[in-house]
């Protein structure tokens, strides 16, 4: 799932000071599990908005709706009745939501209310990590399913590095040797000669660096 | 193992005799002076000079440059290469700088994660890691061609090198990584500051039943210890390194003022007995900000003078 | 044991305080409260367990967002204690009558009665 994080109330503030009326608009998918966009959090940011702009003696309407998804166009279609009763929208989607539902209603300001972070899982209640950075190349098969990419800092693809320490990154105590969970994953597996293999160079094209990426499946367009 | 490239440390290595490196570390500023000076120092004392680059993440003169200023002092240099901030197109244009000045040794490395340094901020590249990064010099070397294909005018002549940490964990992969870099085209092994001798003498024994000191290239890296403090901190701050508690209490038990002297004095008695190890076949000192100590250590290890490098 | 305590408090009776939501914490000061007190059972004592420990960190939670937003976090606070304790119970509610006075009405009580006697007068 996508990982999000509430941005902190002051800036969410800072962006619409000025606004008459605002939606807050939420997704009950990823940003739900990771507490950070769904229902129960629109209500609370709602609230507080609310009660900043009764402070500062301005009558500011705050409507709160949340979407099954802000990332397809059905659902989107669903506030498509009530938008124009707001001035801003306050969306706590990820970035994804945010974008999407800009496009879609084109002269309404649609600003986010959190910050996207990582495609990750929960790893605990209230502890969600990275698992994943979209390299469009998977090669789990090789490194005994840890990824190599988005688990080592430098994304050493033949590691570890020699900072490696007492099976933690040498950026942060917190952070395990990615290299160290694929080496004990390899042993656990008996495959510790797939180590020595060297994985060449990667095709850093349908990543990133490769410019903005769009799937197409010609079989399942209507 | 015979010289495929111009280097004279290649040569050196390569007929048998014990070969001495060091390393210089660039200013955080274009004052070419302070190059200049600590390679003097060292200039007749050993074979080859260490560049560092941007180490530890810390915005400095770069390599390439500094190595340029000691080709034309008449030195070797060894052009350290990070995969940290250069792409594959800057890494092999890079290599390309260096060899169009007749650069012929490199030393391909991971480099410090940028959050140690004055940057904090800023982006890592890690384009290719430093394994395929001598994969890629040998390519360039042997097969005079770009990674992307096209022929190479006037191929590099480099001898390739990488860094190897004995003491890093996990300890057990320690033999399979040399390995590993051997079968990627390492042709030397500077390896990082050895203070626990017995453990580095089971990891040569270990790379020695593989046969990999056959196929490589070993030099053992040595830092003298400048006081207790210096031993205690290694020990407790830097990741990866291995101070035994028999080296700190000989240096807390001597006076403050004679620390120095005995820190250089287990530097020289170290070199004596890895002399004895079979599959050493040189020392890479780093005296980092103490360079005015490296003559002296060479010789009282008997290591003076240095090979021509023409015989 | 009728111990007298300070009137202008509301009791909400909850089956346990971990059914106690952020939500419910939040809409009292939009209404106008001064103050928000959580009462639950001593830490250990729950009789479902954990809900006190809930109830803790929501309230914490919250206290942060009213000090962000300029309420106050100080006017919300949990309290512990066993059911039986009256005592306690008075000495809170004495406690939290003597905090909100000195952090004074809560804002937006200002805004919503100066907009009441508007409408009155309208």
């Amino acid at each position: 799932m996508i990982v999000a994080e509430k941005k902190p109330i002051e800036e969410i503030i800072d962006t619409v000071k000025d606004c008459q009326s605002i939606l807050v608009l939420g997704c009950n998918e990823c940003v739900t599990v990771c507490e950070a966009g769904g229902k129960k959090e629109v209500g609370l940011l709602a609230s507080a908005l609310r009660m900043h702009f009764l402070q500062q003696g301005r009558e500011v309407n705050i409507g709160e709706r949340t979407l099954e998804r802000q990332c397809d166009h059905e659902y989107l279609e669903e506030i498509r009745d009530i938008i124009d009763l707001y001035e801003t929208v306050v969306s706590i989607a990820c970035g994804v939501g945010v974008q999407f539902t800009a496009e879609k209603y084109q002269t309404k300001p649609v600003y986010p209310g959190v910050n996207t972070l990582f495609m990750g899982a929960n790893e605990a209640r209230g502890v969600w990590s990275e698992r994943c950075q979209g390299c469009g190349q998977c090669l789990l098969a090789v490194t005994g399913g840890i990824c190599p990419v988005s688990r080592c800092a430098k994304r050493i693809l033949n590691g570890p590095c020699g900072g490696s320490s007492a099976g933690k990154c040498e950026i942060h105590q917190e952070v395990p040797c990615g290299w160290q969970l694929i080496i004990d994953r390899l042993k656990a597996l008996g495959r510790m000669d797939d180590y020595e293999k060297i994985t060449p160079i990667k095709d850093w094209s349908t990543d990133r660096a490769g410019g903005p990426r769009k799937v197409v499946r010609e079989d399942l367009k209507l | 193992m015979t010289a495929k490239t111009p280097s004279k440390l290649e040569k050196i290595l390569a007929s048998g005799q014990l070969a001495v490196t060091s390393e210089v570390g660039p200013p955080r500023g274009s004052d070419p002076e302070v190059i200049t000076r600590k390679a003097e120092l060292i200039r007749n004392h050993v074979d080859a000079v260490n560049v560092t680059d941007n180490q530890t993440s810390m915005t400095r003169l770069c390599s390439l440059a500094a190595c340029i200023r000691l080709k034309l002092m008449g030195l070797e240099p060894v052009l350290q290469m990070v995969t940290r901030d250069r792409n594959r197109i800057a890494l092999q244009s890079d290599i390309l700088g260096a060899a169009s000045f007749d650069i012929v040794n490199i030393l391909c490395l991971s480099g410090d994660h940028q959050s140690f340094g004055d940057c904090a901020t800023g982006q890592n590249v890690h384009d290719i890691d430093s394994l395929q990064l001598i994969q890629t010099v040998r390519h360039m070397r042997d097969e005079g061609k770009f990674l992307g294909g096209d022929p190479i005018s006037r191929p590099p002549q480099m001898f390739v090198g990488a860094a190897e940490n004995p003491f890093a964990d996990p300890y057990e992969i320690r033999v399979p990584r040399l390995a590993k870099k051997i079968a990627a085209g390492a042709e030397f092994i500077q390896t990082q500051c050895i203070y626990n001798l017995d453990k580095f003498e089971d990891w040569m024994g270990k790379a020695r039943d593989r046969g990999l000191t056959e196929q490589v290239h070993i030099l053992a890296g040595l830092t003298p210890m400048k006081s207790v403090g210096m031993a205690r901190y290694m020990k407790k701050r830097v990741p990866g390194m291995d101070v035994p508690d028999e080296i700190i209490k000989r240096l807390a038990d001597t006076p403050k003022d004679k620390q120095a002297e005995e820190g250089i004095k287990i530097c020289v008695e170290s070199i004596e007995r890895l002399k004895e190890v079979k599959g050493v076949a040189g020392f890479h000192l780093m005296a980092i900000e103490w360079e005015e100590k490296v003559p002296e250590i060479v010789e009282r290890a008997g290591l003076y003078p240095r090979p021509s490098g023409n015989g | 044991m009728r111990l007298s305590y300070p009137t202008a408090i509301k009791i909400i009776r909850v089956p346990c305080t971990g059914k106690v939501d952020t939500l419910h914490l939040m809409r009292p000061f939009e209404k106008g409260a001064d103050g928000v007190y959580v009462v639950g059972c001593r830490e250990g004592d729950c009789h479902y367990n954990s809900g006190n420990f809930r109830a803790k960190a929501r309230v914490e939670q919250t206290r942060k967002v009213l000090d962000t937003i300029g309420i106050g976090g100080q006017r919300l606070q949990m309290y512990n204690l066993s059911s039986s304790d009256g005592p306690s119970f008075a000495r809170f509610a004495e406690e939290m009558q003597a905090r909100i006075v000195a952090a004074g009405p809560n804002p937006i009580r200002t805004v919503l009665e100066k907009r009441r006697k508007e409408g009155t007068q309208r």
